[in-house]
């Protein structure tokens, strides 16, 4: 009975939570600029991505770099599905659209689920064969789908408009889609890694062997997790399209992949509420540090501005996490009612509290 | 009624045979030790039955399923569970999630489900939980229910082992060195321990064992085996006063 009550308790302090960042995200609309508010919006698309990465990489122990590519689905599926036919043709003005492309549009959320969904199933596609390889190999086999992804998005000229990109997408993306998407899959999240399906890929995590030994089977969950976490990265991606307004294949290199794999090392592999902490910290210190790329003058000696600097810092970063804080700010915890409340440990072995 | 029989199974890699025509059959409710020399083919031939190596010839029946072939996962569902040489928990874990883990192979309700937490699921994992409590129970490890899997004594991660083998239902329990780095005190806890689950639990149990009190004091049983070849089968006296036997563990005496 204590448990049942505890975990009312806990759902009533989330609905409220929820409730009161609406009415935070309403405040933001009038009193944030434009240009706080793209990062505000980034920091939600960041930590979907991050949590993407994190499911395959920190929840399932597979080394999976192909969030890029997944993105780039997701970017192009939401652009097309969401830009008035007018635009569309003034984009493809090298080579006309394929017409079937042309009249479709569909409402921001249709677009959404379809992004995620086409995702997921391309996701599901490559995992087949990649998912044999383990470690390093699949690391590498998803990197090389990333960089094809890129590749082939470059050379579809009409579909995707080749190297020229997108541009004019509506810019449906505000504070309530980004954090509203955020939030339902950070709930989603939470509730898969915690159900029977979330303690099998942590078991694979652990000890494949073992795990196949307790009657896991390895490759229909290894896919599960990496259909998932595609879906997931699908739909961040077609956030991001929907904010920038302009797309192209550049865009979705293997850099991007490197900086959600930043965050979620820095955040903890295995820790969701690391990974949207670690999310927050590194969109916006990647805005304040845009000092570093300025031309500097100290005093003694004057820098010019060299861009890119930026990659430089994240890259120390990297470094420095790796070798002092191997398991992140969050290590595998995650901050719960439980722990904030100090009743229970936050331990995430605890029986009893979901 | 015999429940696992291993027919003439050979397992090489390359050129070295590691196992040869090893036969073996289990009659329900056995007790049997598989002993021999370090490097005899014991643990090789343990993951043929267990699906990990797919024997060069030969056949692997269970229950009247031929499970030869059959990926790891495939044979725990139909019934057969083990446990590792050098234990292989999830570590990270808790010890309820350990066995907790056990019980997946049978859920029915998709991700889908369990993500939402539809009714249907949240009866499976009540399910679950309680089973996993009741087990716990009956190994004697709720003591530990929150504790991190690798942080308990090493004679009681043994027992995790075993009970997160049994949380998967199994009617032939493999045990790969139960008692390794037991005192005398605790392997005689867990001969008591593996009678009382083979009563509790119907299983019929194989054993790899280099400590001799525990495979004497148990078995009904036992297979010597050295250099992949069966040497000697029997009661536990019988094997005892095999000639090959303390040949295969003493060495041969050369001058009489």
């Amino acid at each position: 009975m204590k448990n049942m009550a505890k975990k009312y308790r806990n759902a009533i302090l989330t609905t409220v939570l929820i409730a009161a960042f609406f009415i935070f995200l309403s405040w933001t609309k009038t009193h944030l600029d434009a240009y706080v508010m793209r990062i505000f919006n980034l920091c939600a698309i960041n930590t979907i991505l991050a949590l993407s990465l994190n499911l395959t990489n920190g929840f399932t122990g597979l080394f999976s770099l192909g969030t890029a590519g997944f993105m780039a689905i997701g970017a192009y599926t939401s652009a097309l599905l969401t830009m008035p036919p007018g635009i569309k043709t003034m984009n493809f003005f090298m080579q006309p659209i394929n017409p079937m492309l042309l009249n479709i549009n569909v409402h921001f959320f249709f677009a959404l689920l379809i992004a995620g969904i086409l995702s997921a199933l391309v996701g599901f596609l490559i995992g087949a064969p990649v998912l044999k390889l383990k470690g390093d190999y699949l690391a590498i086999a998803t990197l090389g789908f990333g960089e094809i992804i890129s590749v082939v998005f470059t050379n579809t000229q009409t579909i995707t408009n080749g190297a020229l990109g997108l541009k004019g997408i509506p810019q449906y993306t505000d504070q309530y889609w980004s954090w509203g998407v955020a939030i339902v899959i950070i709930l989603g999240l939470k509730s898969l890694v915690n159900s029977s399906y979330g303690r099998a890929f942590k078991a694979i995590r652990e000890d494949e062997i073992a795990a196949q030994a307790m009657g896991i089977n390895l490759f229909s969950h290894k896919t599960l997790s990496f259909t998932v976490s595609a879906f997931i990265a699908g739909i961040g991606g077609a956030l991001l399209a929907n904010l920038n307004s302009t797309i192209d294949p550049t865009m979705f290199r293997f850099f991007f992949t490197y900086q959600i794999l930043l965050m979620v090392v820095l955040g903890g592999m295995g820790s969701i509420t690391g990974s949207v902490i670690s999310a927050c910290i590194i969109t916006v210190l990647m805005e304040l540090l845009r000092v570093v790329e300025s031309p500097m003058d100290l005093g003694f000696i004057s820098l010019p501005g060299i861009s890119g600097m930026r990659m430089v810092v994240f890259a120390i970063l990297l470094i420095l996490v790796v070798l002092f804080l191997r398991h992140g700010i969050m290590g595998e915890n995650e901050i719960s009612w439980d722990m904030l409340l100090g009743k229970e440990s936050g331990h995430r072995g605890n029986f009893g509290s979901q | 009624m015999a429940i696992l029989e291993v027919n003439k199974i050979t397992i090489k890699f390359g050129g070295l045979t590691a196992v040869s025509d090893f036969s073996l059959n289990l009659n329900e409710g056995e007790i049997v030790g598989l002993i021999g020399p370090n490097g005899a083919g014991k643990t090789t031939a343990f993951n043929a039955i267990t699906g990990i190596y797919v024997p060069t010839s030969g056949s692997i029946m269970f229950q009247g399923n031929d499970i030869t072939r059959l990926l790891p996962d495939k044979i725990t569902k139909l019934g057969v569970a083990r446990t590792f040489q050098n234990i292989r928990l999830f570590e990270n874990m808790s010890v309820f999630e350990n066995v907790l883990v056990g019980h997946h192979l049978r859920i029915k309700s998709s991700f889908i489900d369990a993500t939402l937490r539809t009714p249907k699921y949240n009866r499976e994992e009540k399910m679950m939980r309680d089973q996993t409590l009741e087990l716990l129970e009956k190994v004697n490890l709720t003591e530990y229910l929150n504790e991190k899997a690798s942080s308990l004594p090493y004679g009681q991660q043994r027992h995790l082992e075993i009970a997160r083998a049994l949380a998967t239902r199994p009617k032939l329990l493999l045990l790969d060195e139960p008692a390794a780095g037991m005192n005398p005190k605790e392997s005689e806890e867990l001969m008591k321990f593996l009678k009382q689950i083979r009563d509790k639990f119907n299983l019929t149990i194989l054993l790899i064992e280099h400590h001799m009190q525990v495979v004497m004091g148990i078995c009904e049983r036992i297979l010597v085996l050295d250099h992949g070849i069966t040497i000697a089968e029997g009661t536990p006296d019988e094997v005892q006063n095999n000639q090959k036997v303390i040949e295969a563990y003493l060495g041969v005496e050369l001058d009489a």
